[in-house]
């Protein structure tokens, strides 16, 4: 034998999960979702979704060079992130707008925090929460078929709801089909409009192992079902999970890795919460949607769920909650 | 010298001296050791410091072989049928140790505290790691001697039940020891296909349905005594023929290899030999493990003797072993999901890294079993495993320094 063995501590074989990997299978899965934003929304989005992604890995890999830190950029993280953002945004979004959203992502909610892994909240949604306050206007403008109008969500928030084109409501907008709010034919972000695709997408991830479907079932259901409880919007249970940024938060925002809990019983806890202030924001705020900051909010209390859900050590004596919670 | 998990043995031959196969050729008066015999007959060349499998340089007999294989006799005269209540000296006599890997002396775990029952005696035929196959191989080739090493046990314990723990992946196994078992006292038991499995507390757990309190616990606490499937064929070894360890099966095999065999072979045979029978390697290995894949120890040399805890010799290619960089922990929680101790392998890591030793005590550090599940998971391939090890040594190092510090005190008084 020529060559020195190699020496180092067990263990010595690997699975094939990188984190390389996972973020490629994620974006993978997210591109039906976008084809048919760019389908039903125009060419323009399609602009929007090469912005974002160019715009936040440029940024990601100068502020690495400039802070003379390991370049990560082919983690794909950066993509993800412009992807994400991209997703959240109406397809009339001004370049430029588009722009400093991807830079505050990633330098100000990825970089100043650390990098990958240590962000306390979602880049792309933060982003989005940035945008809206600064450009309300040019954020919520929609347009579908070269029509502008209300979302869904919006003329549910209003209360006058017409169910189909005979009969239109004082307002003159009609609420879309099941099947066009399932297609994704409907105003509203770019990413956000197909459910199904979204769907299929999710379940793809949860089928690859990349996801648990904790997150995204319980917050969906959680959502669904107190905003029937809470009557928003005349009782329609499917429409809520099909409208606004429901799918697109509870699959890829709300399972982010690195801003939601580790254990099971954490992750249980974390989707109720996001569930829970979604129907409260849908049904009571100010906002037609709630979503992102749901998402934010829990963002936030992920350290609090991490800390009081640690797993038992198998053998450890089994202790109830509240001696737990004395004894930290 | 040192086979076992214990005080290490001292030579008790000489340079010169001529030995046989079986023949007492180390020993020590300490209870947690195991004697050590000579697997063939020939002339003791030295008894120097050699390079042994961890890599560091260890007393060491070195034989050469004359190729006669000449017996020493036995542990008891043929024919004697010895009685349950000797069966611990002559296994302790014998050299028995847990062959699993781990290398506990066998007779120390049959002698358990006076004030536990011992209610299950758990044989441990799940394969605990990947590739290795030895078990399979003795538990298929030696039913009857395997159940009969049982039954002797169980005589020791009179209140015990038998229990032969396999994996689903194993069905000839499980097929044949469930046809010549005729004891009611014993029971085969078909488990889940999953690592760790065989690690101790994984099996009593799937067992018994218990769990061993934490560290410093030891199976006998919730009655249980778990040993391996070769170690078992030991005991009936020593029992019925009165003969010592001197040989094992240890599984060759791995992608740089061949002709991936499994080998029953003299112990002290060199790693480069057992290669050699499995003709050679077809590539390159980038690693050489004693051991399985998740917990073995990589090797640096070849020339190396094979011991009683060899259970295999694994030679990886650069594709199998690659080592890939670290990068930074992204919290998917992999880890979390794949400790079977229930711990949260991430958390622990970084306080190893930031030397908070504490905060790696208070979240159960301490009860690692390092069976490499989390850093195989990890997608930003951390150390997470290695990490813990350093993290036990050291909180090990700080009680050690603190006992220390304690004791010349109570002198003083």
């Amino acid at each position: 034998m020529s060559s020195k063995l190699v020496v180092s501590t067990s263990p010595h074989v690997h699975s094939s999960f990188t984190t390389r990997k996972i973020m490629a299978s994620v974006i993978l899965s997210l591109i039906p979702a976008g084809a048919a934003g760019v389908f039903f929304l125009g060419f323009r989005s399609l602009l929007v979704i090469i912005t974002c992604i160019a715009a936040c890995v440029l940024s990601e890999w100068l502020w690495q060079i400039i802070m003379r830190q390991k370049r990560t950029v082919s983690d794909l993280s950066a993509v993800l992130t412009g992807l994400l953002l991209a997703y959240n945004l109406p397809p009339t979004i001004p370049l430029w707008m588009a722009v400093c959203g991807s830079v505050f992502a990633i330098i100000v909610v990825k970089q100043f925090y650390g990098g990958i892994g240590c962000n306390i909240v979602n880049p792309a949604l933060a982003a989005r929460a940035m945008m809206l306050i600064s450009w309300p206007i040019a954020m919520t403008t929609w347009t579908v078929q070269g029509v502008s109008g209300p979302t869904p969500l919006a003329m549910m928030k209003l209360g006058n709801v017409a169910m189909s084109s005979a009969t239109t409501t004082s307002t003159g907008y009609v609420m879309p089909s099941f099947l066009n709010l399932l297609v994704g034919n409907m105003g509203g972000c770019i990413g956000e409009t197909s459910a199904i695709l979204l769907l299929l997408g999710g379940a793809y991830l949860i089928w690859k192992e990349i996801i648990s479907w904790r997150i995204p079932v319980i917050y969906i259901l959680t959502t669904v079902i107190l905003a029937s409880l809470f009557g928003h919007g005349g009782h329609f249970p499917l429409y809520e999970a099909l409208t606004g940024g429901l799918m697109l938060g509870a699959v890829y925002m709300a399972t982010d890795y690195t801003t939601s809990p580790m254990s099971a019983k954490g992750q249980i806890i974390y989707a109720f919460g996001c569930g829970l202030l979604t129907a409260l924001i849908r049904t009571w705020g100010g906002y037609p949607e709630g979503v992102s900051y749901s998402i934010l909010i829990m963002n936030i209390a992920v350290p609090l769920i991490d800390k009081y859900t640690e797993p038992r050590v198998l053998g450890a004596p089994k202790s109830n909650f509240f001696k737990r919670m004395e004894a930290k | 010298m040192s086979q076992h998990i214990g005080a290490p043995c001292s030579a008790v031959v000489a340079k010169g001296d001529r030995v046989l196969v079986g023949q007492k050729i180390a020993d020590t008066e300490a209870f947690v050791s195991a004697p050590i015999f000579s697997g063939v007959s020939g002339t003791v060349k030295a008894v120097e410091p050699r390079m042994t499998i961890a890599g560091s340089l260890d007393p060491c007999i070195v034989i050469e072989n004359d190729g006669k294989y000449e017996r020493a006799p036995g542990l008891f005269e043929p024919g004697h049928k010895p009685e349950p209540s000797e069966y611990v000296k002559i296994i302790r006599s014998a050299g028995i140790v847990g062959m699993g890997g781990a290398c506990f002396p066998t007779h120390v775990k049959l002698s358990p505290p006076k004030d536990r029952v011992i209610k299950w005696i758990i044989v441990n035929g799940a394969e605990c790691e990947p590739y290795l196959s030895c078990d399979n191989r003795i538990m298929l080739e030696q039913p009857d001697e395997i159940l009969k090493g049982l039954e002797y046990v169980l005589e020791i314990f009179p209140q015990a039940q038998g229990v032969i723990a396999i994996e689903n992946n194993k069905p000839e196994a499980i097929k044949i020891l469930t046809e010549r078992n005729k004891n009611p006292r014993i029971t085969i038991m078909p488990h889940k296909v999953k690592y760790p499995q065989g690690a101790e507390k994984m099996l009593i757990w799937s067992v018994t349905g218990q769990e061993i309190p934490q560290v410093p616990a030891l199976p006998a606490d919730v009655g249980c005594i778990i040993l391996n499937s070769r170690t078992t064929w030991q005991i009936w070894l020593a029992l019925t023929c009165g003969l010592p360890v001197t040989e094992r099966v240890i599984s060759v095999t791995g992608d740089a290899v061949v002709e991936p065999k499994n080998l029953q072979v003299p112990l002290g045979i060199s790693v480069r030999e057992l290669i050699g029978a499995c003709g050679g390697f077809n590539e390159e290995p980038l690693k050489v493990l004693a051991g399985g894949p998740m917990m073995g120890l990589a090797m640096r040399s070849l020339d190396v003797p094979a011991v009683k805890g060899t259970s295999g010799i694994l030679a990886l290619t650069k594709k199998t072993a690659y080592i890939a960089e670290e990068s930074a922990c992204i919290r998917c929680g992999k880890c979390v999901e794949a400790c079977p101790m229930h711990l949260e392998p991430t958390l622990l890591d970084h306080a190893v890294r930031r030397r908070d030793y504490a905060t790696f005590e208070a979240h159960g550090g301490m009860n690692c079993i390092e069976c490499g599940s989390c850093a195989y998971s990890c997608p930003a391939s951390r150390h997470l495993t290695q990490s813990y090890k350093n993290g036990k040594a050291a909180v090990m190092a700080e009680r050690r320094k603190a006992a220390a510090a304690k004791q010349p005190a109570e002198v003083k008084k």
